[in-house]
């Protein structure tokens, strides 16, 4: 982990390194910013996203109540929500003329944070759900039997289907930062004149450079965006794994 | 790494806002540098499009303005259809586009005030080296058009209701031919995505020479038509303009902040930005606002006459 941070490090610190940067327009800030927002943005999403979805996958997954089918399979439905409508219903939202107007949200981070929210909760809602109901009943009664009120069976559940919750996260994380629709449309793809990304993320600045024909600058994006997923899945695996 | 880059930049915000507070301490303090002048923490969104924006003029210009105004600009390059429109729901302040046609529309309905001409460069016919419909040195646009369609040699349009989309439309329009079949294809996305279409497939294409030259070096493909810039068809001119999204109509708007950047590229010092920008040693826009005897025209939509409603 720790030479994978380091190794990181060096990579940033060393545009030496990286021949196709001499062309680039502006370089390491460029490039820093625009990890910085995707960072930013994606992680603040699906955190938000799992504060939802935890609860609402425990809510549905425990109990039984008439429609239930119905709610599971809008939520199964919900995983394939193609990120420019999501991108163009939030934008109608956010707009000026839409019901979040008055925030001024259209072009910034935060309406970002929103799309990406839409898209990643369903993801995670639906694999979290599909991880609490397969824990056995024989673990929740022996939990009730032990005297344990609604809340200890509840952690004792999630306790036992966290790989599958972690698992949820995680596509859900991969949902929203490798999607390029729905940012485009309500952040904009802005970049400062000094190029600092004010909404730029990875995948809208590949879009950008490819539609420049500038194919080495993207695909070099494109190899950052890979190695960021796979750090975060590693950290996150790690410390699921490790943890009991 | 992810935990210390932000701390770097929670450093660097830190650092930033401390840094504006004394630039503000400085301003109350009675300090009459006109330098020092800053409008704290405004931004002014300009929607514009993409081949202002490919071609990398915006961040040379945009650059002057936050050091002259210390206020941020956030453009956002769509085409001239989506640029209008986001204007119309007030979501931009300012719109910088390539479409008269459109821009007058925009105004007529009441989005728009304060038009001012920017810039003009002009459009070219981009095409493969071997010239499968045989356009090379065909003086005027409309012909070649015609020669396209006839020999159904493979033409990429930009197909998003852009500014390049509706002059393209218009020349076939011209040319009286309705375009369509399989050698027609709308690519419906930005000029720089169509030349690297045009470029792989091969095909004919109609660029702004602005993306064209910026991108030229990554390209095979080459100016099969000139426009008027190099004394080709008068027909392929490609003004751009800029207006204010009028407040009357959208009371959010930075009017103010709009007016000042309308004021600064049409200004003497802008302008000379716009003049001084070269990709790969060619000049791409040529200013056209400042004048000792100013186009009326420009202020109002075309054939506007003091009589109408």
């Amino acid at each position: 982990m720790i030479e994978t941070v380091s190794l990181l490090a060096t990579f940033f610190d060393a545009p030496t390194l990286l021949p196709s940067f001499v062309d680039f327009p502006f370089e390491r800030n460029y490039v820093e910013s625009i990890v910085y927002v995707s960072l930013y943005v994606s992680l603040t999403a699906v955190v938000l996203s799992t504060l939802f979805s935890l609860p609402v996958a425990m809510a549905v997954g425990f109990s039984d109540f008439p429609g239930k089918g119905l709610v599971v399979a809008l939520i199964n439905t919900g995983m394939g929500l193609p990120s420019v409508v999501v991108g163009l219903a939030v934008l109608f939202v956010v707009s000026n003329q839409g019901p979040l107007g008055e925030f001024d949200l259209v072009f910034t981070k935060e309406a970002m944070i929103l799309s990406q929210f839409v898209l990643a909760a369903p993801v995670i809602t639906g694999v979290s759900l599909a991880a609490v109901t397969s824990i056995e009943e024989g673990v929740r009664d022996a939990a009730y039997a032990m005297g344990g009120t609604r809340v200890d069976v509840a952690l004792v559940t999630v306790k036992e289907a966290r790989y599958g919750i972690i698992t949820g996260v995680l596509a859900g994380l991969g949902r929203a930062i490798s999607e390029v629709g729905s940012v485009l449309i309500v952040g904009g793809n802005i970049a400062g004149a000094d190029g600092t990304s004010v909404t730029r993320t990875l995948t809208t600045a590949i879009q950008l450079e490819a539609r420049q024909g500038r194919f080495e600058t993207a695909m070099l994006l494109g190899g950052i965006l890979l190695a960021l997923v796979l750090l975060v899945n590693g950290l996150v695996l790690r410390l699921g794994g490790g943890r009991v | 790494m992810v935990v210390s880059y932000v701390m770097q930049r929670r450093d660097f915000v830190v650092a930033a806002g401390s840094g504006s507070l004394a630039a503000l301490a400085g301003c109350t303090g009675g300090n009459d540098d006109a330098n020092q002048a800053r409008i704290l923490d405004e931004t002014l969104t300009l929607t514009t499009t993409t081949s202002t924006y490919d071609t990398g003029l915006l961040d040379e210009v945009n650059g002057a303005f936050e050091d002259r105004y210390g206020v941020a600009v956030e453009a956002v390059a769509q085409g001239t259809g989506a640029a209008l429109e986001t204007g119309r729901s007030g979501d931009s302040d300012v719109v910088m586009v390539h479409a008269r046609s459109l821009e007058d529309e925009f105004t007529r309905d009441g989005y728009g005030v304060n038009r001012r001409d920017v810039m003009f460069n002009d459009f070219v016919v981009v095409g493969p080296e071997d010239d499968h419909a045989g356009i090379d040195g065909v003086e005027e646009v409309t012909g070649a058009f015609q020669a396209i369609a006839e020999t159904e040699s493979t033409f990429i349009s930009r197909g998003d209701n852009s500014g390049t989309h509706a002059k393209e439309l218009a020349i076939w329009d011209e040319a009286g031919v309705e375009p369509g079949g399989e050698w027609y294809r709308e690519a419906g996305t930005g000029m720089g995505e169509v030349l690297n279409q045009a470029n792989q497939t091969p095909g004919y294409a109609l660029a702004d020479r602005g993306t064209y030259l910026s991108q030229r070096s990554e390209l095979d493909i080459s100016i099969r038509v000139e426009g008027p810039i190099e004394g080709g068809s008068e027909l392929l001119a490609n003004p751009y303009g800029i207006v204010a999204v009028n407040p009357g109509v959208h009371e959010n708007v930075n009017y103010d902040l709009a007016m000042s950047y309308i004021g600064f590229i049409t200004s003497r010092e802008g302008q000379e930005i716009i003049e001084n920008y070269t990709v790969e040693g060619e000049q791409l826009f040529f200013p056209e606002a400042v004048s000792e005897d100013p186009n009326f025209q420009q202020y109002v939509p075309e054939d506007w006459t003091p009589d109408e409603d």
